[in-house]
């Protein structure tokens, strides 16, 4: 009685996981260039395979970097927006994976998912002045936010660049720095934690320059990478100088898997700091940062 | 900018990327040789395992033996004599990578339950020495079992009582690649759970280290209905009081608690911390 | 879609239609002292006559007097055991003699599955993950693969557990949408020796259900039937064994990640992640790239993982959230309050699973009360001193400075 017509054609296709869009496969890039910073960093050129078609990038966004059989790990994109065919990417030793990555040659692959995550506000920063703070290994991931601002020079007010570093030889892109701080309409300040050889510039922390520099707080937009350490008192420095918290924006660092908002490592609140971040308003995470372990 | 330059090859360098294949030398110390024999029982693998690597020295599989250095030393048994304390050193010294394999080698061992022996809750191997040996005079031993990493310094550490042979040849395979070994330090509840095991604590009311314990044997004991003995150790940061607490109230007393913690890891610093911690309230 | 009435015999009439259309049936079943899922051959698999009781840390299996298919509530493990499985290889890569690698994996065909006996709160709980894993810019494809060949039996729960709080979380006891078809089981106690027999209300969610049913037999269910399943479920709805007041709750969590309560639970808890494993929605994973021993192959593995391990929130320096406190408060605030910023819905469905299956015995609804009833307190105190003084008409603290 509870049979089924014999003739029931109801078979439908076995579901299928289709790989094409799967956020999670790594297309394998090749090393194009490969400069040695200074002692412990390092900047790779990447060209994407054939037919594969490099989509741009916006200044402060990610890619997911993987070396066959190591690892991934998530490095923000130093190079200039503007220049295509090419990814640009600077980091640090710290682990395996980067430290394999250090070992690749000219020509080997080297997997590639992205780019993620949001962007510094180049475009809403227009007709404002622009306050670029960066500590150690943070001034990779506003190189391009620079680049953006002097392709487009005219479109902005002052613009500022204050850089701390270790040392001086821990100073990122040594040559570049020379030719910005020879640009009349950058400027660019300086200081090293330690002073070496014969350096004659500023020493200690980046929060007295943040304090000195000629701010004017109504017109300027905030764009801050470094140690957490640093945003934090950076941005306290920023907020006592009459910067609004909503002018002010900061790239945070997190555990990241997925890079596309699946796996929960990058949480930090409410956020999602693949997805909604890297690059916030420090409005949005203020109370978080100020609290600690979150 | 810095000119282009092409890297260099760099002593961080994979074994697989430079084409030698890296010697392996097999060493034991006090122990049963439980977890040497996992890496015999790993047979499939066994094979594939000879091809990458130069077997060196390994005298449980082979008396022929080759000098070192050696890229890789697997150390098995815990420091219990003068003799040993001394080997590891020239061990360490001509090993490239030293990864210690057991609880014997990571924790102490079994052997290690004289560290806690004496009457005020020190060292003492006397009472041991007499109720095993008809002649304990003739011993010459030390009055503690200790981990290597007490002696030398230890590149990586695989838990186990006995070591896990899935989790041997990944540490092999991440060595010759260059890459930190995936090996978990989280709770075995997680590794419980991700089989599909009914807990044993919750469901049958039976004490179980498993929250306490590193994950890396798989399950084993709760996919059989058994709490877990702690064979992996204690895993990266276990709550020891507020287990015991639970303990307590699944109706083991002090003496079971204080069995379940001094097994094969007891000299593991959670573990001991613990027990001894329960021996000073008691008394 | 009228409700129908259905005799105990069809579940087979049902398990058998939906083999026949190719799905891997999956249902409660009694395994090693517990009510798990698992894969079923029929409907007699189903743990006739059996019941649980709950409690914090604490799950022991009883029989009943009559002989329900469904006179329990939920398990040790949650749906997305199969939806979003423990561990998944992601893909294979291997190496090539240029210093090059390629992927092999091509498509993966994923299991069609037929869940029988999903309860309320777990068909809530798996809409939470398809807006976790379906509803951003990036998709997980195999869960969206799983997850669109899944087809869902779910069952209202007339008896909530020991541990259940659906009614607070108002995702049960009745099942609102997210599924197939629909039964509430209803079944008489036992008389005499005599165990009784259930029958069921069939309501129908789909056309994938209701292409189902001329093969279910049946009729159509009378009002005064469908008013005593009504009944039962209002009835239900006042008789779970835990509550949580959700009024304010989030905000209350985000104004206390600060509050000293939360050494209560930090005290307890094991750093186990029982709960964020039995939990039907938790979904942290992770992801390991491990070689084979010749490092010719490569392949990517994910894993679930737990807010409670350090490695979750390692960054090179050390884990962002070193103590037990804050990898405690950073899974309760998530659950309850923060899951609504990340995804527009709360985090818990009220199944009772975190409860229940901690080792230590810890109550979520327990300690999110006294972190609420806390933060009520110190919103009250602060408000008293900044209420205006009469002699110099301003306040005497500073609200925006007191934390």
């Amino acid at each position: 009685m509870l049979q089924p017509p014999a003739d029931r054609p109801f078979a439908p296709p076995p579901a299928v996981a289709a790989p094409d869009l799967d956020p999670m496969r790594t297309v394998p890039f090749r090393v194009a260039g490969l400069h040695v910073d200074n002692e412990d960093t390092f900047t790779l050129e990447l060209t994407p395979p054939a037919g594969h078609e490099l989509a741009p990038f916006k200044p402060g966004q990610f890619n997911m970097l993987y070396v066959f059989g190591v690892g991934e790990v998530p490095i923000s994109i130093s190079g200039d927006p503007d220049r295509p065919g090419v990814l640009v990417h600077t980091t640090r030793e710290v682990g395996a994976v980067t430290q394999a990555m250090r070992g690749l040659r000219i020509g080997d692959a080297i997997g590639v998912r992205g780019p993620f995550g949001s962007s510094w506000p180049v475009e809403a920063a227009e007709g404002r002045d622009v306050v670029l703070i960066a500590g150690g290994i943070g001034l990779p991931p506003l190189r391009p936010a620079l680049y953006h601002v002097l392709a487009r020079r005219e479109r902005y007010g002052r613009v500022m660049l204050l850089y701390g570093a270790r040392t001086p030889e821990d100073m990122m892109f040594p040559d570049e720095l020379a030719k910005w701080r020879a640009m009349f309409d950058l400027e660019v300040h300086v200081t090293v934690d330690r002073a070496t050889g014969n350096w004659r510039g500023n020493v200690g922390v980046v929060t007295p320059l943040v304090k000195r520099a000629p701010i004017d707080p109504r017109r300027t937009v905030a764009m801050i990478c470094g140690p957490e350490i640093m945003i934090r008192f950076a941005c306290q420095e920023l907020a006592r100088r009459g910067v609004s918290p909503q002018d002010t924006y900061v790239s945070l660092e997190r555990n990241m898997k997925c890079a596309v908002g699946l796996c929960g490592h990058c949480q930090v609140g409410g956020h999602l700091v693949c997805r909604d971040g890297p690059v916030f308003s420090y409005d949005q995470v203020e109370r978080l940062l100020d609290q600690g372990e979150v | 900018m810095a000119p282009l330059v092409s890297a260099v090859s760099r002593t961080a360098d994979p074994f697989v990327r430079t084409g030698k294949r890296p010697t392996l030398a097999v060493w034991k110390f006090a122990s049963c040789d439980g977890c040497q024999l996992t890496l015999l029982d790993c047979e499939d693998e066994l094979l594939a395992v000879a091809g990458q690597v130069d077997v060196a020295y390994f005298l449980e599989a082979s008396s022929a033996t080759v000098e070192g250095p050696y890229d890789v030393s697997l150390v098995e048994g815990s420091i219990t004599t003068a003799h040993d304390a001394k080997r590891i050193r020239e061990i360490r010294e001509m090993s490239g990578k030293l990864v210690t394999i057991g609880a014997c080698a990571t924790a102490g061992g079994i052997q290690a339950l004289r560290n806690f022996a004496g009457p005020d809750g020190g060292p003492d191997v006397s009472a041991y020495a007499a109720a095993v040996y008809a002649h304990p005079e003739i011993l010459d031993t030390l009055p503690t079992s200790t981990p290597i990493s007490e002696h030398v310094f230890v590149d990586f550490e695989l838990r186990g009582c006995p070591i896990d042979k899935h989790q041997l040849l990944e540490v092999v395979s991440a060595t010759l690649a260059g890459r930190k070994p995936q090996i978990p330090n989280y709770s075995l509840c997680l590794e419980c759970k991700r089989s599909g095991a009914v807990c044993v604590m919750v469901a049958h009311g039976q004490p179980c280290l498993g929250p306490a314990t590193q994950a890396g044997c798989g399950a084993i004991c709760p996919n059989f209905s058994r709490g877990c003995y702690g064979c992996f150790g204690p895993h990266e940061g276990p709550n020891m009081p507020a287990l015991g607490d639970r303990f307590a109230e699944l109706g083991v007393d002090a003496d079971g608690w204080l069995r379940a913690l001094r097994t094969y890891n007891a000299y593991a610093g959670p573990f001991r911390k613990e027990a001894d911690h329960v021996e000073r309230t008691r008394s | 879609m009228a409700v129908r009435r259905l005799e105990a015999a069809a579940l087979d009439a049902l398990f058998g239609a939906l083999r026949r259309r190719g799905y891997t049936l999956v249902g409660p079943t009694l395994h090693d002292g517990a009510i798990v899922y698992d894969e079923l051959d029929g409907a007699d698999q189903l743990p006739i006559g059996w019941t649980e009781v709950q409690d914090a840390g604490h799950y022991r299996v009883v029989r009943r007097d009559d002989d329900a298919r469904f006179g329990y509530t939920v398990g040790p493990y949650a749906w997305k055991r199969y939806l979003h499985p423990p561990a998944l290889r992601l893909w294979r890569a291997e190496r090539d003699a240029e210093g090059g690698f390629e992927l092999l994996d091509d498509a993966h065909e994923v299991p069609r599955y037929a869940f029988v006996g999903v309860r309320p709160c777990d068909v809530a709980a798996i809409a939470i993950q398809d807006r976790v894993f379906m509803g951003g810019a990036h998709v997980d494809h195999d869960y969206q693969a799983r997850r669109a060949g899944a087809f869902i039996v779910a069952v209202n729960c007339t008896e909530p557990g020991g541990t259940c709080f659906c009614a607070s979380m108002d995702t049960g006891p009745k099942a609102r949408a997210g599924y197939d078809l629909l039964l509430t089981e209803i079944v008489e106690p036992g008389r005499n020796g005599q165990r009784a027999e259930p029958v069921y209300l069939l309501e129908v969610g789909s056309e994938r259900g209701e292409e189902l049913l001329s093969e279910l037999g049946g009729r159509p269910a009378r009002d005064d039937e469908v008013a005593e399943g009504e009944r039962r479920l209002a009835e239900a709805a006042d008789k779970m064994g835990r509550t949580l007041d959700t009024h304010g709750l989030a905000d209350a969590l985000r104004r206390s990640l600060d509050n000293s309560r939360w050494d209560e639970p930090a005290a307890r808890c094991l750093a186990c992640g029982n709960c964020t494993l039995a939990c039907p929605t938790c979904f942290c994973n992770t992801v390991e790239d491990t070689t084979d021993l010749t490092g010719a192959f490569a392949e990517r593995t994910r894993r679930w993982d737990s807010c409670f391990t350090h490695d979750l929130s390692y960054i090179h320096g050390g884990p962002v959230r070193v103590s037990l406190k804050s990898r405690y408060r950073q899974w309760a605030t998530h659950k309850l309050g923060t899951w609504m910023e990340q995804f527009g819905t709360s985090g818990c469905v009220g199944c009772g699973r975190c409860i229940t299956w901690c080792p230590a015995a810890i109550d979520l609804t327990e300690e999110v009360a006294a972190i609420a009833a806390s933060a009520q307190a110190r919103a009250t105190r602060r408000q008293a001193r900044v209420a205006p003084s009469p002699e110099t008409g301003k306040g005497v603290g500073d609200a925006a400075t007191t934390r």
